[in-house]
């Protein structure tokens, strides 16, 4: 891992990441996948809800909410 | 001449059942697949004088079988040979549904690909050249706006063409996917498909997609922004929900004057041809005054706020907003132990439990999926709408003045959320005690907003819902009525069957509020929640038959002579919303579950709610005294 690395759940609103690993397990490994999201897809963080979670995440031009749990199976380098 | 058989797949959100009602109109019918709980439409359609059958499949993001309905459509393509697939994408996501388009054409060459919502992306300054993208694919490429109709004849030739094989299209070609999988393939090797095909939709889309403007999407982020932002996500979503209300109780005054009138102007007519024919008078009564006057206060009562809700509610969800619902109460469900989702089946539920606890099976856990069908009654269907707006219209709004009918709104708006409080904490007790788990993964797609249809919505919620429910009712009604009648009217040692039941129930009924007279009323209105108000009146009125009562006013006169008080409204409110469902939510829930513990728990959690709440408010109001 990068000495940089986050994961998905720790990335700021309105940036981006690159993703460099999916440490989740099925189902919802396969289900990130299907929307697209397999390795050196870029992600950024749209807006979060009123309570702070889940986050909504732009994936491949769609917008896709993921809980802040599931966000951390997924391990990113910010990009600017 | 054969009929030729052609599937229907896309993503959710893709405009997919437009196009299966523009193809098909009335021409269709809805079962369940075969052994599965998984909704399976057909429709029909004639072009250029042949025959095609529609099967619409379940939006999914992928062939793989993740789930059931991934599974469902996956059977059909590989097993089933369609003559052809038509395959629904979103042009303003067109990346993200490529994926789909791969997965397909690895297992079939006769594919069509329809890419809808041009309009939209249009607007969104996403220019998509279909030529370049036909070329690459090598298959059909339709644009179209389903919505306006666009696009949908060039659509029919292309399915006629490769249905008939005057073209042979030949699947693309990836290097990965170099051979045809089969199904069992597929599952095995999900992870170097979903690769290669996300890889591949990425190099296509670099090709045929221009991006003209800045950021295609902002209209959406800044709704979004406010939307569920953590000052105004939750208020606006209230202040929706009780504007829906006010309109739908201050617009349904008059058409139900108006529809009571009509109806017990034919009842008239109706007596009039018994006596012409010289029907015995207990024919008359029983026929007349026991099934005919039951559906006329069905209806009058019903239709009205139905035929406004329906549509109002139609028309959030054809706007995208339901979705952000979902996304606003997630951390409350994900705090209560249970899905996401479940915010989208209580939804639901407003319109019908029935409904509500079917729409259950887009939860793919079977532990989170039981939570929201035992739960699902805690928020009121539209057959109990009627009595919570009622009551609340007479006895707490009528001092109110000119603000009645907000604060009758509100009233409902808080009953509604108090549903959904004790939802959660209901959901969570389940987690801890006899569905015990951790919440699962849970993913929701954010679908872009649609500027909604509204004389297309106003139809749909007209023909599927409110027909519908208003139907079911009907059905249920009738015969209710007959048991009515005749319990009102069979006397034993002077006094009916209705009399002598209620009697018995009294002493319980009075610990929890309530009297027995109303618990009775409860118990004979489980064939359906609307018929409740309509036998308390009758039974109260002891004439045998239940009356027309003009105005509220004289219904609040006819409660109060009966020892009403305010208090006796808020337990039977209060017992409305938490009671045993109705007939039909029963059984749906039974054939849901396939099991008759899980039909009984959800019988048996929301009424010991009730009593137990009832029980709670009566006896402490009573205790301070303040009645």
């Amino acid at each position: 891992m990068n000495k940089t690395s986050l994961t998905l759940n720790q990335l700021q609103l309105n940036s981006s990441g690159r993703v460099r690993a999916i440490t989740a397990i099925s189902p919802l490994r396969h289900r990130l996948l299907d929307l697209g999201l397999i390795n050196d897809t870029i992600v950024k963080a749209l807006h979060r809800g009123p309570a702070g979670d889940p986050t909504a995440y732009q994936i491949r031009g769609a917008v896709i909410a993921l809980r802040a749990e599931d966000a951390a199976c997924i391990i990113i380098d910010p990009v600017n | 001449m054969m009929t030729k058989t052609i599937a229907l797949a896309g993503n959710p959100n893709t405009g997919k059942s437009t196009i299966f009602n523009s193809l098909t109109g009335l021409n269709q019918h809805t079962g369940n697949w075969p052994g599965k709980t998984v909704a399976n439409a057909r429709g029909k359609f004639i072009h250029k004088g042949k025959t095609f059958t529609l099967v619409d499949l379940p939006g999914t993001y992928s062939l793989l079988a993740n789930s059931l309905e991934e599974e469902v459509a996956r059977d059909f393509i590989c097993h089933e040979n369609p003559d052809a697939t038509v395959i629904v994408v979103d042009g303003t996501c067109l990346e993200r549904n490529l994926n789909l388009v791969l997965q397909i054409m690895t297992v079939t060459p006769r594919v069509i690909v329809c890419v809808n919502l041009m309009d939209e992306a249009e607007r969104k300054g996403i220019k998509i050249d279909l030529n370049k993208l036909e070329k690459l694919l090598e298959v059909p490429v339709v644009g179209t706006a389903a919505r306006s109709g666009i696009g949908l004849e060039q659509l029919l030739d292309a399915i006629d063409r490769v249905a008939s094989s005057r073209i042979t299209s030949k699947p693309v070609r990836i290097p990965a996917l170099e051979y045809r999988f089969s199904a069992d393939e597929l599952a095995a090797g999900h992870e170097s498909i979903a690769a290669s095909t996300v890889a591949a939709a990425e190099a296509i889309v670099r090709q045929v997609v221009t991006i003209v403007s800045q950021e295609p999407h902002q209209f959406d982020r800044r709704l979004d922004q406010i939307l569920t932002s953590r000052r105004f996500g939750i208020p606006i979503m209230l202040a929706l929900l009780g504007v829906v209300f006010w309109i739908t109780i201050t617009g349904a005054n008059y058409p139900s004057q108006l529809l009571s009138n009509g109806l017990f102007w034919l009842e008239e007519r109706l007596s009039y041809l018994f006596l012409q024919l010289g029907a015995p008078g207990w024919l008359h009564d029983l026929i007349v005054l026991g099934v005919y006057r039951t559906l006329a206060w069905v209806v009058s009562v019903m239709l009205p706020p139905m035929a406004i809700f329906f549509p109002l509610f139609t028309l959030l969800e054809d706007l995208g907003y339901l979705p952000r619902v979902a996304f606003n109460l997630d951390y409350y469900f994900k705090k209560a132990c249970a899905h996401g989702k479940q915010a989208l089946t209580m939804c639901m539920g407003f319109g019908c439990n029935a409904a509500g606890v079917t729409a259950c099976r887009i939860i793919d856990s079977p532990r989170e999926r039981l939570i929201a069908v035992i739960t699902n009654n805690f928020v009121p269907c539209n057959g109990r709408f009627p009595t919570i707006i009622a009551l609340a219209s007479i006895f707490i709004a009528a001092s109110v003045g000119i603000l009645s009918s907000v604060t009758a709104a509100l009233i409902v708006l808080a009953a509604i959320v108090l549903g959904v409080a004790i939802t959660l904490v209901v959901s969570k007790e389940l987690s801890q005690t006899i569905l015990k788990g951790i919440p699962s993964s849970f993913i929701l797609e954010l679908p872009p907003y649609r500027k909604p249809q509204i004389g297309k919505v106003i139809v749909r919620s007209v023909l599927d819902r409110t027909l519908f429910v208003l139907g079911r009712a009907v059905a249920i009604a009738a015969p209710a009525g007959v048991i009515i009648w005749m319990m009102a009217n069979i006397s034993v040692s002077g006094q009916s069957l209705l009399a002598h039941s209620a009697g018995f129930l009294d002493p319980f009924a009075r610990m929890i509020g309530l009297d027995g007279y109303i618990l009775m009323a409860f118990i004979l209105g489980l064939p359906a929640n609307e018929i409740v108000i309509p036998i308390l009146i009758m039974s109260y009125m002891a004439e045998g038959t239940m009356l027309e009562l003009e105005t509220l006013a004289e219904l609040k006169q006819l409660l109060i002579n009966n020892g009403w008080t305010w208090l006796t409204a808020v337990c039977t409110m209060l017992f409305s919303l938490n009671h045993w469902p109705c007939g039909t939510t029963l059984w749906t829930i039974y054939k849901e579950t396939r099991s008759w513990k899980w039909t009984w728990v959800s019988f048996l959690v929301p009424t010991l709610t009730g009593i137990i709440l009832c029980f709670i408010t009566a006896q402490v109001v009573r205790l301070l005294g303040i009645v």
